[in-house]
C-alpha cells in the first residue's frame, strides 16, 4: 500500500485525512472529511484513515463500506422500529385473549377485525417477531453494529496513540476553541501546566508545546455498548439451541408425585397441598373494598405449591426405595420460584378438578328422595366400576367421561381431565330383571327414554350426587437457561460503555510557542461548556488569551449573511 | 391518623405550588438576567425554584403515606404510575435547573407536569389491591426507573419544544409552523380531556349502555354523553342522551365505545378551548409565545435536550429493558414476550438510539434535534397512554 509521509516525518497510511503524529491536513483528501468547505476541521475520528473511506474499491470493500455508514445503521433501525410498532396493532399469535371464541389465527384475525384483521394474518404480521425478515433485519443491525464500530475503531486508537504533543499550526488554528497571545512568560505557561495537572489531565511536552488530555477511555463507551449489544444478539442466537436452553411444563395433582420433565428422570416432585388465596379474605384487605367490589372475578392474591423435590441417589439401585433422597421441601409461590441442579420450577398456573364423587340410589316415586345406597366412585382412578348396593342393588357405571359437554344433546368427550364428569350408569334391581340406564353429571339428570323415540319405559331409580371432591392441579413450569448470564453480561457492558462514553469526555489542551506567540487550541469529543470552563480556570491571572469558540463565530457570520439577504 | 387523606391534600397542595411557581417562572421573561449565569440569580426564579422544591416535597409526601395507607408502593394503577411520573417530570426539572440555570425551562416544565398530574387524577383514585402477578420488588423498581427516565426525556421534549418556538419563522406558514401547532394543538386537547371529565363528573352525568363483548352481556357507564355508544350497545338509563353514533366494530378491548367517547370529547373541547385563544390572539399560539423569548439562548436550549437524552436514554434502559426483563424473568419465568408494552419499550429504546446517533454521526443539532425530541415524547407518551389503555397486555392497567 502506498504511504505518505508528513512533513513533520510520520508515515500515515493511505486515505489519511490529518497526519496521526501532528494533525497537519493531508493535501488531496480534505474532501473526505468535508473539510474543504468549513474552516474548522472534522474531528470525529481524528482524521484517520477508515477502510470505508478508500478510493478504489474491491467488492468487498464496498459491502464493508455500505454497512459502516452510520445512515445504513440508523435506517436499519428506523425499520425495526417501524415493523416493531405493526406487530402491536393486533394481539400477536401468542397473546390471542383466552377467551376469544375461537384462538385458531387463520380465524381469530379475521373473525375479529374484519378484512384488515385477515390481510395482517396473511402477510405474517400475527407472528411478527418469530417471521425470517424480522430475525435477518435484526441481524442487518448486528452486522451494521459489528463493522461500524470495527471501520472506526481501529483507525481511532491507531490515530490517538500515535498522536504528539507538537502539532501543525493549521490544525490548531482550525480547532473549535482557539486563541493566540502575544509575551507570554515562561512562568505563565508552567503556572498553567500545574492547574492543568490539578485538574487531573496528563500532561506530555515535547520542545516546550504541552500537550494536556484527559479522559480518553471515553472514547471507547460507544464500542464498548457496542460489544454490549453484540453479546446480547449472540446470547439470543444460543437461546435457540435445547443446549442452552429447556422450557418443560407440568401439571401435578395434590398428593401425586412425579419425575420433573427435562430432568434425565434425575428428579421427582411430589404435591402435599395447595393454597389459594384471594382478596378480600382477611381483615387487613378491608381498605380495598371499593376497588374490589367494583371488580366482577376474585383477585387472586397467592397461590402456591407445597412440594418435596426428590433427587435421584446415582449410587442406588433402580426401583429400590432408597433410592430417592429429599433434596427440599419449597412452597412454590408466584414470583418466588424454586431452584434445584440448575433447574428453575416457577409457579404458571392452576386448576380444579374433581377427585371423587358420591352417589345415591333413589326411587322416583319418593317424595324425600330418600338413599336406597349410597357409593363413591373414584375419579382419578377409575378401575372400580361395580357397585353393590344394601337390599341387593348393584350400579354398574358402564361409561365414565371426565371431561364432557353436550353436542346436540349427545354427551362428548372434550379432555382426559375430570373437570366436567358425566356417567351412564345401569342400575341392576335386586330382582334380576332389565338394568335401567341413565345418564348423570353435575346439575343433569337425564333419562334417555324421554327422548328416545322407541317409547321404552321410563326408569323407575335416579342417581343423585351427594358430595364431590375436589382437589387442585398445580401448573409449574421448569426451566433451565444457560443464556441468562450471558444477557446480563451483554446488558451489564451495554451500560458501562454508554455510561462511559456519555458522563465523560476526551478533553484535549494544545500549547504552542511559536516565536513570537503562544497558539491555545482544545478540542473536546463533548460538552464544549465544560471544556471552556477547565480553560478558563487554567489561565487564570496569566495574559494568556481565552480561547474563542470559532464554531459560535461561523455561526453568528452565517447568521448574520442570511438576515442581510432578506 | 387517616393516611389516605393526608395524601390525597398533600397532592392537592403540590399542584397549587407548581401553579404559583409556573407564575413566578413567568415573571422572569420581563426580567433582565437571562444570560445562563445570572438566569438562576433573578429573584422570581430564586422564588420560583423553592416552590417548587417545596411543592415537590408535597408530593413526596402524597406518595409516602398513600404508601402506608394501601400496604404497597403507588405505582401499580394508572392513576398511581402517571402520577410518578408528573412527580418525576418536576425532579428531571429541578435536577436540569442546578446545572444550567434556566428559568424558562420551569415556564414550560411545570405546567406540562401538572397537565400530567391533572391527567393522572381522571382515572379512578381508589385504593387498590395488588394482584398475585404484580407482587414483586422488581416492580416497584422496574415501573420508578422507568417513570424517572422517561421523565428525564420528557425534559428533552420541553427545552426542544421551546427551541422550536423560538426558531421556527412566523412570518409566514410553512410545514415547520403548522406541525409546531399541531403538537401545541395536542397539549390543549389534554387540557380538553381534563376539562370535560371534571366537568361532567362535577355534574354527576351517568349513562348505562349494556353491550355485546366476547359473547357476553356487559355493562358500561358513560360518564360523558354519549357521543358514540359502545357497539351494538343499548342505553338502560331514561332521559340520558341518545348516542350519535355507534363505535366501529374493529375497535376492540375492554370498554372501547367509552373510551373513544372520552377522545371524542376532549377533541371538542380541547379545540373549543383552543379556538378561543386563537381569537383572542389572532395569531398562531406559536407565533404568539414566540417574542417571549428572544431572550433565552437557543444553543443553552439545544445542550439542554441533548443533556437529557444522554442521561434519560441510560436510566431508561435500565429500568424500561433490564429491569423490566429481570421482574418477568422472575414473575412470568421469560425476560422477553414481545408483549405490547416490551415492545413499545424497546421502540423508545431504538428511537432515542436513533437521536443519538443522527446527533452524534450526522450533525443533526438544533431544530433537527428538537423535533425528535418531540417524536420521542410523543411515542413515550404513546405507551403510558396508548398501549396502556388500548392494547392491553400483561402490564396493563386498564
Ligand atoms: C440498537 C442498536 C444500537 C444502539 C443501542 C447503539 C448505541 C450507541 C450509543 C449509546 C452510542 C453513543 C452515543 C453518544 O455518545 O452520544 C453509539 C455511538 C455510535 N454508534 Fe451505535 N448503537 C446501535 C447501533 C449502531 C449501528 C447499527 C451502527 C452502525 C451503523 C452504530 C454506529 C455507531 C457509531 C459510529 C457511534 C459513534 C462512535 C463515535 O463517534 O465515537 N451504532 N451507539
Amino acid at each position: 500500500m502506498e504511504k505518505l509521509k508528513c512533513e513533520c516525518g510520520h508515515v500515515n497510511p493511505q486515505g489519511t485525512v490529518l497526519c496521526e503524529a501532528c494533525g497537519k491536513p493531508v493535501e488531496g483528501n480534505q474532501s473526505v472529511d468535508g473539510n474543504d468547505e468549513h474552516v474548522l476541521l472534522n474531528m470525529r475520528y481524528e482524521g484517520s484513515s477508515r477502510r470505508s473511506n478508500k478510493y478504489n474499491q474491491s467488492f468487498v470493500d464496498r459491502i464493508w463500506t455500505f454497512f459502516s455508514s452510520v445512515k445504513v445503521g440508523v435506517i436499519l433501525i428506523a425499520i425495526a422500529l417501524a415493523a416493531s410498532a405493526i406487530g402491536t396493532i393486533f394481539p400477536q399469535k401468542l397473546h390471542i385473549p383466552e377467551g376469544a371464541p375461537s384462538r385458531d389465527p387463520a380465524v381469530f384475525y379475521e373473525a375479529s377485525y374484519g378484512l384488515i384483521g385477515k390481510i395482517y394474518y396473511q402477510l405474517g404480521f400475527h407472528d411478527l417477531y418469530d417471521s425470517w425478515w424480522y430475525m435477518i433485519l435484526i441481524a442487518l443491525i448486528g452486522i451494521s453494529l459489528v463493522i461500524c464500530s470495527l471501520d472506526r475503531f481501529i483507525p481511532l486508537r491507531r490515530a490517538l496513540k500515535l498522536q504528539r504533543p507538537i502539532r501543525n499550526t493549521t490544525f490548531l488554528s482550525r480547532q473549535r476553541l482557539y486563541s493566540e497571545s502575544d509575551h507570554v512568560s515562561a512562568e505563565e505557561t508552567e503556572q498553567v501546566k500545574n492547574k492543568l495537572k490539578d485538574m487531573r489531565y496528563n500532561i506530555r511536552e515535547e520542545d516546550g508545546h504541552i500537550f494536556a488530555e484527559k479522559g480518553r477511555f471515553s472514547r471507547w463507551g460507544p464500542y464498548v455498548n457496542h460489544i454490549g449489544l453484540i453479546i446480547i444478539l449472540i446470547a439470543a442466537i444460543l437461546r435457540t439451541t435445547p443446549m442452552f436452553y429447556l422450557d418443560e411444563f407440568l401439571w401435578v395433582r395434590e398428593g401425586q408425585q412425579l419425575t420433573v420433565p427435562g430432568t434425565n428422570n434425575e428428579f421427582q416432585i411430589k404435591h402435599e397441598k395447595f393454597t389459594l388465596e384471594t382478596y378480600g379474605q382477611s381483615e387487613e384487605d378491608l381498605k380495598f373494598k371499593e376497588a374490589i367490589e367494583s371488580q366482577d372475578e376474585l383477585v387472586a392474591k397467592n397461590y402456591q405449591t407445597d412440594a418435596i423435590i426428590y433427587e435421584l441417589n446415582e449410587d442406588a439401585v433402580a426401583g429400590d426405595d432408597d433410592a430417592l433422597e429429599v433434596y427440599s421441601e419449597p412452597s412454590i409461590r408466584l414470583n418466588h420460584p424454586t431452584k434445584f441442579g440448575g433447574y428453575t420450577m416457577y409457579q404458571s398456573g392452576y386448576q380444579e378438578e374433581f377427585s371423587s364423587m358420591s352417589f345415591k340410589l333413589y326411587d322416583v316415586d319418593d317424595p324425600d328422595e330418600e338413599a336406597i345406597g349410597t357409593f363413591t366412585f373414584d375419579l382419578l382412578d377409575p378401575s372400580e366400576t361395580m357397585f353393590t348396593l344394601d337390599d341387593g342393588y348393584t350400579v354398574e357405571v358402564v361409561q365414565y367421561l371426565p371431561d364432557f359437554e353436550l353436542v346436540d344433546n349427545v354427551p362428548k368427550q372434550k379432555s382426559d381431565y375430570p373437570k366436567n364428569p358425566g356417567f351412564v350408569f345401569a342400575v341392576h334391581p335386586p330382582d334380576g330383571g332389565e338394568p335401567e340406564v341413565s345418564f348423570a353429571a353435575i346439575g343433569i339428570n337425564f333419562d334417555p327414554n324421554t327422548v328416545d323415540s322407541s317409547g321404552g319405559e321410563l326408569n323407575q331409580y335416579k342417581l343423585g350426587i351427594i358430595d364431590v371432591d375436589e382437589r387442585y392441579v398445580s401448573g409449574l413450569a421448569i426451566t433451565r437457561d444457560y443464556t441468562l448470564p450471558l444477557f446480563g453480561l451483554g446488558a451489564l457492558i451495554f451500560m458501562i460503555g454508554v455510561i462511559q462514553g456519555m458522563y465523560w469526555q476526551h478533553r484535549r489542551i494544545w500549547l504552542h510557542p511559536t516565536e513570537d506567540k503562544l497558539l491555545l487550541a482544545a478540542h473536546t469529543n463533548k460538552n464544549w461548556f465544560g471544556v471552556k470552563k477547565d480553560i478558563e480556570k487554567a489561565i487564570e491571572n496569566t495574559s494568556i488569551v481565552m480561547a474563542h469558540d470559532q464554531q459560535e463565530l461561523e455561526d453568528k457570520l452565517k447568521e448574520k449573511e442570511s438576515d442581510e439577504q432578506k | 391518623m387517616d393516611f389516605a387523606y393526608i395524601s390525597e391534600i398533600a397532592l392537592y397542595a403540590a399542584f397549587i405550588l407548581y401553579l404559583i411557581a409556573t407564575f413566578f417562572f413567568g415573571a422572569t421573561i420581563r426580567d433582565k438576567h437571562t444570560s445562563k449565569v445570572d438566569g438562576g440569580r433573578s429573584k422570581p426564579a430564586i422564588i420560583g425554584i423553592w416552590i417548587t422544591q417545596i411543592g415537590f416535597a408535597a408530593q413526596v409526601v402524597y406518595f409516602v403515606t398513600r404508601w402506608i395507607a394501601s400496604g404497597h408502593a403507588p405505582l401499580s394503577n394508572m392513576f398511581e404510575f402517571v402520577t410518578f411520573f408528573g412527580m418525576s417530570m418536576v425532579l428531571a426539572f429541578i435536577i436540569l435547573y442546578y446545572i444550567y440555570r434556566l428559568p424558562v425551562l420551569g415556564l414550560f416544565a411545570l405546567p406540562i407536569a401538572m397537565i400530567v398530574i391533572a391527567y393522572a387524577s381522571m382515572f379512578p383514585t381508589d385504593l387498590a389491591p395488588l394482584v398475585a402477578s404484580l407482587q414483586s420488588h422488581w416492580l416497584y423498581i422496574h415501573v420508578s426507573t422507568v417513570s424517572i427516565g422517561n421523565a428525564i426525556l420528557a425534559i428533552s421534549f420541553v427545552t426542544g419544544l421551546i427551541y422550536l418556538i423560538r426558531q421556527i419563522d412566523q412570518t409566514k406558514r410553512s410545514k415547520q409552523t403548522t406541525w409546531l401547532e399541531i403538537v401545541i394543538f395536542t397539549l390543549f386537547v389534554t387540557v380538553g380531556f381534563i376539562v370535560s371529565t371534571t366537568g361532567f363528573n362535577l355534574a354527576d352525568y351517568n349513562a348505562t349502555f349494556n353491550y355485546p363483548e366476547n359473547d357476553q352481556i356487559v355493562t358500561t357507564h358513560y360518564h360523558l354523553p354519549a357521543i358514540a355508544g359502545p357497539n351494538e350497545g343499548e342505553l338502560v338509563t331514561e332521559d340520558a342522551m341518545k348516542p350519535w353514533f355507534e363505535a366501529p366494530g374493529w375497535m376492540l378491548g375492554s370498554d372501547a365505545g367509552r373510551k373513544f367517547n372520552t377522545v371524542i370529547w376532549s377533541i371538542i373541547f380541547g379545540s373549543v378551548i383552543y379556538g378561543i385563544v386563537r381569537i383572542i390572539l389572532r395569531k398562531r399560539v406559536g407565533a404568539a409565545i414566540q417574542p417571549l423569548l428572544k431572550k433565552v439562548n437557543p444553543d443553552l436550549l439545544d445542550e439542554v435536550t441533548y443533556r437529557s437524552v444522554a442521561i434519560g436514554f441510560p436510566v431508561f434502559t435500565l429500568g424500561g429493558l433490564i429491569f423490566a426483563a429481570i421482574w418477568a424473568q422472575i414473575a412470568w419465568n421469560r425476560f422477553w414476550g414481545w408483549d405490547p408494552k416490551e415492545v413499545w419499550a424497546l421502540i423508545t429504546f431504538f428511537f432515542y438510539a436513533v437521536f443519538l446517533h443522527l446527533r452524534l454521526s450526522r450533525g443533526w443539532h438544533g431544530e433537527k434535534s428538537a423535533w425528535l425530541a418531540v417524536g420521542g415524547f410523543a411515542i413515550i407518551m404513546f405507551n403510558i397512554v396508548v398501549v396502556n389503555l388500548v392494547l392491553a397486555g400483561l402490564h396493563s392497567y386498564a
